[in-house]
């Protein structure tokens, strides 16, 4: 350990001298409250520290100790219903210490360092074991198999290995050159944990959200941009998701946002029950929480620390996704930062790195075969929300994320002001996970997914073009078949792409469910065109039943959505009845 | 920390910033004391502290400031707020000095004016409803404890008269300490007369605090006040278990104030020049709303901001929506047809909405009953647009109907005038507004709520 003294405090920087034994982004703790900082610049004798906590009442001349270790995250059982700070301290304790409001300096360990695990060895003594090896299992929550991983980069001759309980801390086993191996490993947050070989996209990550898996699908392993100017959903989203999502592990990145909302979820997640296993949603979720009045370089560590937890639940062969909300903020951070180091800004004011670092992130995203034996595949998917200032999504953070990720969810204020939720856009979202994605959407539907898909699209399309005509013209300007794309397009704004995120049954559709409703739209639709065309008038035909019968099947329970999809069919079948 | 030093002139004096040469153990924050023989005496803060060049930010009026006389006091403490009950009813300025010849509050406590960040999970999350006694808030964007919900106005909007408003109206439950805390930010004489005097004339008068920066008095003082005025609420509701509504306005002031001591420091500036951290300045304000686990009272925040020439996409309305649970906004339209409050629902939103309504809190039926008020609404303003352009007979009828609906709403429900409503007679008069419409047309009701409500046949 090299120590050092400040001799400069500017908000969240410091300057130290004299670091020269130190190295770049190597950990360190500052002032007599041993605030935690990271080194990220050297100039001649002085190094520049970026301070992970307030810094009032920090004074020139306290003293620094550099740990000789870059910032890293304790990886082991008890992550999963964690929730943490930007930099893996777990909240829960920190209340325990230091009361209903966070001091600077307080620290805790990631991992409760007391509570003994059941550790079930599977490796062979005497066997070669490489990085990524599994060497045996934990029941990390009830049903949830945690596998214990040789950390990256070891290997060697097992020469011990004992089933037994153990804390995180202590030995389980021990290489033949001594290396001591533990529940736990320690990985720095910045750099992503290596795989075998990363795999293209194949299936999706069913969200539940009929827009979404009808629409613009997210595959297993994608990345995908929200972004959306304030109120226009982004957070109901990134939490529903995080509720409904079928994905093994959700980490959950609340970054720069609101107290509040954490707490709402802090308060539901642990009585939501998943229905995959009956478990609640907590047992399978990480939260790591930056809210935007913490320290604004704990903002910028957070997004790693989500994404490196992901990885390593990834490792063990879990199919896991990361919400970040919002990335903004991360960005936000660096500018920050680097306005604070006077680097010469890019555009808005952001560092020229953004466009690097944000690429860097998303890259971390993917499906993966893990480095070790047995064979294990698992994924990593990112869904990141971006606020963009103005709403207006020509801002860098959006733009560069759209050059990264596999598709962007584009949220709309206007269709939000409606209270039309969510409130996507249909025409600017895209997804380049259509393609890979069909197939299972189809095989689990039953149906053709891409070919319901295709219609549902050149439906909105045209209600959007005859919007246009009746805006310049009026409405008396449009022929009864353009009236009635018009009314079927209304019915599947509002009841197929629009949905309840507070309805118990409607916040989350089942994919047989999507593809049945949104079939249906097009059949009512071809029925409807079929009868103006034979010659009735859109008076004559029972539009309004339609959409009751619509409504009904929106609102069905899984049990009834076979009656209720009967019903719109009778009602389809009844159009011409009104005379 | 250590002891008190003096320093016998600044190197430098550039606008309200004061550069102090070896200024040994200066720490962020440190309060700094300046003195010169025929000068009043300033207070100031280390904003950048360094064995170089220390700066200060000066926080009140810096004429006649010499370089070579001034002397420089670090007193070797950070800002602290005299915080108590005893503070209430009394009128400070933005710094918690008396301007109501009374003598300096002492208070039950000292606290840092920066404050500490709530732990997340220490948070209970809002669900308790405030009845404000406004229709468009009450019914539409419902207000909860410990919520930030802001006014975004308009120059010459009477945002502050909607506030003063809902101070005297929201009630507490029966028999539950509430307490105002009022902190004026750069606002003017007119405007804190017509919020303090309407205060003063009421019985809420002898629970609030005013703490009082004038656009006459020092900018610099505006970063300060509102941290003096949530350090009190802070008190007032965690230690003393009261309901706490702070009223801050005007946000635009405060951060107008932030850019200027940005560029006085030639900081990189963000949009349209504000400072790149601005987001995460207001954040350090606004995330002091909420409510804790296993303490009594709350903090409820209710900013007033400006939208500069009514553009919501403007970085100050813009970062504040990203950081409050939702916007009351105020139209400027409706105000020149007199409906008062003139609150435009469409913009407006309550995050924390769902969590205040329904069963037991407002009436079963209450989402419902909004949504479908916003879905006929909306579309009724739709077609006011579509109606200026291809006229109202080249409208469909049910684009027609909801024309008259939008009119209706706009007079009946919003437009209450000064009168109080509570959430019952809100809600009535939403159902009479909706049983214009025929059935069909209200896609959002479902069957047993349409028979359920007030005034449906049995």
């Amino acid at each position: 350990m090299t120590t050092a003294t400040v001799t400069r405090v500017t908000g969240t920087l410091a300057e130290a001298r004299p670091l020269r034994e130190a190295g770049l982004y190597e950990l360190v703790r500052v002032g007599a409250r041993g605030l935690l900082g990271e080194i990220i610049r050297f100039k001649d004798e002085v190094a520049t520290l970026q301070i992970y906590e307030d810094t009032t009442g920090l004074a020139v001349g306290a003293p620094v100790i550099a740990t000789g270790a870059p910032l890293t995250v304790t990886l082991g059982p008890g992550l999963l219903g964690a929730m943490l700070d930007g930099v893996g301290r777990p909240l829960a304790r920190l209340a325990a210490a230091s009361g209903d409001f966070i001091a600077p300096g307080a620290s805790a360990p990631t991992l409760d360092p007391a509570r003994r695990w059941a550790f079930t060895a599977t490796a062979t003594i005497g066997a070669a074991m490489r990085g990524g090896d599994v060497l045996g299992t934990v029941e990390e929550q009830p049903g949830f198999v945690h596998r214990v991983l040789v950390p990256p980069g070891v290997s060697g001759e097992l020469v011990a290995l004992a089933s037994g309980d153990y804390t995180v801390d202590e030995p389980i086993g021990r290489l033949a050159d001594g290396t001591a191996l533990t529940l736990a490993q320690r990985w720095p947050l910045r750099r992503p944990r290596p795989v075998a070989e990363r795999l293209p996209a194949d299936r999706p990550v069913v969200t539940g959200q009929r827009v979404f898996d009808l629409l613009f699908p997210l595959a297993e392993g994608g990345a995908v941009a929200v972004p959306g100017g304030f109120g226009t959903g982004k957070t109901v989203i990134e939490q529903g998701l995080a509720r409904h999502a079928d994905a093994d592990v959700v980490v959950f990145v609340g970054c720069g946002e609101r107290g509040n909302e954490i707490a709402e979820v802090v308060q539901e997640f642990p009585r939501l029950i998943d229905p995959r296993n009956g478990r609640p949603v907590m047992e399978r979720t990480v939260l790591v929480v930056n809210t935007s009045n913490m320290p604004v370089v704990a903002r910028e560590a957070s997004v790693y620390l989500g994404v490196t937890i992901a990885e390593y639940y990834r490792d063990q062969g879990y199919r896991v996704a990361v919400m970040v909300d919002s990335l903004s903020r991360w960005a936000e951070a660096l500018r920050d930062i680097a306005a604070r180091l006077q680097e010469m800004p890019g555009e808005e004011g952001y560092p020229t790195h953004l466009a690097s670092r944000l690429g860097q992130l998303y890259e971390r995203a993917g499906r993966a075969t893990a480095a070790g034996a047995p064979p294990r595949t698992g994924a990593v998917t990112l869904v990141c929300a971006v606020s963009p200032p103005g709403g207006d999504f020509s801002e860098p953070v959006t733009q560069a994320s759209l050059r990264v990720a596999g598709g962007m969810w584009a949220l709309d204020a206007s269709l939000a002001r409606k209270r039309q939720f969510p409130a996507v856009d249909w025409a600017l979202s895209y997804s380049l996970y259509v393609d890979a994605t069909a197939a299972w959407f189809s095989e689990a539907a039953g149906l053709d997914w891409a070919a319901v898909r295709t219609r549902v699209l050149a439906l909105l399309q045209r209600d959007a073009e005859l919007r246009e005509i009746a805006g310049l013209l009026g409405h008396e300007a449009l022929q009864d078949r353009d009236r009635v794309v018009i009314d079927v397009a209304r019915m599947l704004h509002e009841h197929l792409l629009g949905q309840s995120a507070y309805d118990p049954i409607d916040a989350a559709c089942p994919v047989a469910k999507t593809g049945r409703m949104a079939a249906l739209a097009v059949a009512a639709l071809d029925a409807a065109l079929a009868a103006v065309e034979r010659g009735a008038t859109i008076d004559e035909l029972d539009l309004p039943a339609l959409r009751r019968a619509y409504v009904a099947l929106r609102a069905a329970p899984p049990d009834a959505i076979a009656a209720r999809a009967a019903d719109v069919e009778r009602a389809i079948a009844a159009l011409e009845v009104r005379r | 920390m250590i002891a008190v030093r003096t320093h016998h002139g600044a190197r430098a004096l550039i606008g309200a910033l004061a550069y102090v040469e070896d200024a040994r153990g200066a720490a962020m924050g440190e309060v700094v004391e300046l003195r010169q023989p025929g000068q009043p005496p300033r207070r100031g803060q280390v904003i950048d502290a360094s064995d170089g060049l220390t700066v200060i930010q000066i926080l009140e009026e810096p004429i006649g400031l010499a370089p070579a006389r001034v002397a420089i006091t670090l007193t070797g403490a950070t800002a602290e707020a005299p915080v108590g009950r005893e503070l209430l009813g009394r009128t400070l300025s933005g710094v918690a000095a008396p301007l109501d010849d009374l003598p300096p509050p002492i208070g039950e406590a000292l606290r840092p004016v920066w404050g500490a960040p709530m732990n997340p999970v220490r948070r209970r999350p809002p669900g308790d409803f405030i009845e404000t006694g406004v229709s468009a808030i009450d019914g539409l964007n419902t207000l909860v404890r410990g919520q930030k919900l802001p006014v975004f106005s308009g120059a010459g909007l009477p945002a502050l008269e909607l506030a003063a408003q809902i101070v005297e109206h929201a009630r507490a439950g029966a028999g539950e300490p509430f307490a105002v805390v009022f902190a004026a930010i750069g606002i003017t004489a007119r405007e804190t007369r017509l919020f303090v005097e309407r205060l003063r004339a009421s019985p809420a008068r002898s629970r609030t605090v005013f703490y009082l920066n004038e656009a006459r008095d020092p900018t610099i003082e505006q970063l300060m006040t509102p941290r003096f005025a949530l350090a009190q609420a802070e008190f007032l509701a965690f230690d003393a278990g009261m309901h706490v509504l702070v009223v801050m306005a005007d946000v635009a002031h405060y951060c107008e104030t932030l850019r200027q001591v940005a560029a006085a420091r030639d900081e990189v500036p963000g949009r349209r020049g504000y400072p790149g951290y601005m987001y995460t300045d207001l954040a350090s304000l606004f995330e002091r709303a909420g409510v804790l686990h296993g303490r009594p009272g709350s903090l409820t925040q209710l900013p007033i901001l400006t939208m500069p020439d009514d553009d919501i996409t403007h970085p100050v309305p813009d970062l504040t929506g990203y950081i409050t649970e939702g916007q009351v906004v105020l139209s400027r339209e409706l105000h020149g047809q007199g409906v008062f409050p003139p609150i435009d629902v469409l913009p407006s939103l309550s995050r924390l909405m769902n969590a205040g309504i329904g069963p037991g809190k407002t009436a079963p039926e209450h989402r419902r009953w909004a949504d479908q008020l916003y879905a006929s609404y909306a579309r009724g303003r739709e077609a006011r647009l579509m109606a200026t352009i291809v006229g109202e007979a080249g409208l469909s009828d049910p684009d027609r109907r909801a024309l008259t609906f939008a009119a209706d709403f706009e007079r009946e429900l919003i437009g209450q005038g000064h009168a109080r409503r509570t959430i019952g007679e809100t809600i009535a008069v939403g159902w009479r507004l909706l049983a214009a419409l025929p059935r069909d047309d209200l896609e959002r009701i479902d069957d047993a709520t349409w028979a359920r409500r007030p005034g449906a046949a049995p």
